[in-house]
């Protein structure tokens, strides 16, 4: 290999630098869209919102609790609220089952049992968000009628769906932050007499947890924006919900239902309402990444 | 005169169509060092992790014969594992701390075992730390994470960890074999002291290391044991040619 480089001549060496620069420059192009794919989405949103928070306000905006665009009255608290209950509802569910998924997995099942059971949770991650809501529709609201009476159409059945949604995402990241840890690790806890559960959860999951939580944040991101399931099983009423068997109108079902004939002030209301949706979002990915520089750190 | 704690006889160990034990018998003393030497891959590791039932670990091991604890099998069905495994400590050959403090580190264990009083638990930490010759340096620090200590430390670590249960054998593969001469130092001196209270059986591919600190040293090779008696004897008049070269050095 070295002796090949040697052998090579002075212009074939001038193009391999050239090839270099090149490779560099493309790696440095594509960060580059990326940025810039990000920065347009932003300052379009913006310029977009802007207007109608100025002229409605940002506080009445986001604690006003009637949205009436006929009557001018754009108050989106009901949406905000059904946004974070249906999340984080959805994100403890989804996120707990998919940790003990994962756990089961890595950690117990047999390699045969896994192999069979890991490709059928990865499907789950390649069905169309329309059809969980189909499903929701057909299968979740029935049953919620049935067991609970009401409309069916509710924030328990969002957060049922958005449960199932999350649950691919949940599970093969945390699978692989349990597999990473260090064998060497459950062999200490197994050789001082600890039982397989207890190494599991006092040494093999707390060794994980950053790849843990890292999943979970991921698992918010994808519950906070998830927006054609949650259209069809939500209830879509943008009153605000004082029952999980209430309907609600999560902030992306707002913007997706109204966007196509919104037009002046109602328009530029759902652009807002995009403002806000972008900033819990924000907000959750700081939080979580200033945990997880915490936990490397302690 | 020395009594005998943990006994195999005819023990033969498969991984899969392997055969990585052949009949192996040995005797290990209550009291006393037993060294385990030979070159490399000829089954010492897995002896050792025989003798807690580690192997149980691997995917297609298969055991036959006969290990004995107290004269108890340990192989017999419904034997509790967890017991065996407080009763018979394991330090590793690379330390192993887990990424938790110090302190919790050693009352690992002791909490796994249903000791949940901190006072208990303060106790416990402070004597095996002492014990493994590391309170003095750590002391101040028992609430930051293990995995700042230095090499010779995390080892010592470990087995502050495997004293906290009160075991009443300890295993060591290599244990120093990662550590420089002055750690080792402190952990052969460590042994010394140990082996008053506990049996130890030893790994090691330091000839000095076992003529220093082992009262019986078993020579192994190819899955077999050659040879096996007082260090003494063993080092001095080997009566097999094979260990005699290996021990002077003209071995693989
Ligand atoms: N998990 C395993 N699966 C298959 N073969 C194994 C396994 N562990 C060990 N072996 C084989 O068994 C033999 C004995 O291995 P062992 O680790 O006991 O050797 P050792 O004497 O401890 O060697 P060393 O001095 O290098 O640590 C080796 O040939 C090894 O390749
Ligand atoms: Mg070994």
């Amino acid at each position: 290999m070295n002796a090949a480089i040697r052998r090579e001549s002075p212009g074939k060496k001038k193009f391999y630098k050239v090839l270099e620069r090149v490779t560099e420059s493309v790696f440095f192009l594509c960060a580059a869209a990326a940025v810039l794919a990000l920065s347009v989405i932003l300052i379009f949103l913006f310029i977009q919102g802007i207007p109608a928070l100025r002229e409605i306000g940002v506080w009445n905006f986001v604690t006003g609790t009637t949205w009436q665009p006929s009557g001018n009255k754009f108050g989106i608290l009901p949406m905000i609220v059904a946004s974070l209950l249906a999340t984080f509802g959805s994100a403890l569910i989804g996120g707990f089952i998919g940790l003990m998924a994962a756990l089961l997995l890595a950690e117990v099942a047999p390699r045969f049992l896994a192999n069979v059971i890991r490709p059928l949770i990865d499907l789950l991650a390649g069905i169309p968000s329309v059809v969980y809501g189909f499903f929701g529709l057909m299968v979740v609201v029935p049953l919620i009628i049935q067991l609970f009476g009401g409309t069916g159409n509710s924030l328990l059945a969002t957060i049922i769906i958005l449960s199932a949604m999350i649950l691919p995402t949940m599970v093969s990241l945390s699978e692989t932050a349990v597999r990473a840890v260090p064998q060497a690790y459950r062999e200490g806890s197994l050789a001082l007499g600890a039982t397989h559960m207890q190494t599991i959860f006092r040494v093999t999951l707390p060794a994980a947890k950053s790849g843990v939580l890292n999943a979970f944040v991921l698992s918010l991101g994808r519950a906070i924006g998830e927006t054609m399931a949650v259209i069809l099983v939500a209830g879509n009423r943008s009153t605000m919900p004082t029952s999980i068997l209430d309907p609600v109108r999560p902030m992306t079902a707002n913007i997706a239902l109204e966007l196509s004939y919104a037009s002046g002030l109602h328009a530029e209301a759902l652009y807002a309402t995009g403002v806000v949706l972008l900033c819990f979002i924000v907000v959750i990915n700081i939080t979580a990444h200033l945990v997880l520089r915490k936990k490397k750190e302690g | 005169m020395s009594e005998v704690k943990m006994s195999a006889k005819d023990l033969r160990l498969w991984y899969g169509d392997f055969e990585a034990l052949k009949t192996v018998s040995l005797d290990m003393n209550k009291n006393s060092v037993t060294a385990l030497i030979g070159p490399s891959g000829c089954g010492k590791s897995t002896f050792l992790k025989t003798l807690n039932r580690m192997n149980d670990l691997v995917e297609g091991c298969r055991i036959e014969g006969d290990v004995r604890l107290d004269g108890e099998d340990i192989f017999q069905k419904g034997y509790d594992l967890a017991l065996l495994r407080k009763r018979v400590g394991m330090v590793f050959q690379k330390p192993n701390p887990f990424p938790m403090s110090i302190y919790d580190n050693i009352a690992y264990g002791p909490r796994v075992h249903g000791i949940r009083k901190k006072k208990v638990l303060d106790e416990i930490v402070e004597k095996a730390l002492r014990g493994a010759a590391l309170w003095d340096e750590v002391h101040d620090r028992l609430r930051k994470s293990a995995m700042g200590l230095s090499g010779g430390q995390q080892q010592r670590l470990c087995i502050a960890r495997v004293m906290a249960v009160e075991p009443e054998v300890v295993l060591m593969d290599e244990p120093t074999s990662a550590l420089d001469p002055i750690s080792t130092q402190r952990i052969e001196d460590l042994m010394a002291e140990l082996k008053k209270k506990f049996t130890i059986v030893i790994v090691t591919h330091n000839m000095q290391q076992a003529a220093r600190i082992a009262d019986r040293t078993a020579f192994f090779l190819k899955g077999e044991i050659v040879e096996a008696g007082d260090t003494l004897q063993i080092f001095q008049q080997p009566r097999d040619k094979r260990t005699e070269d290996y021990i002077t050095g003209r071995f693989g």
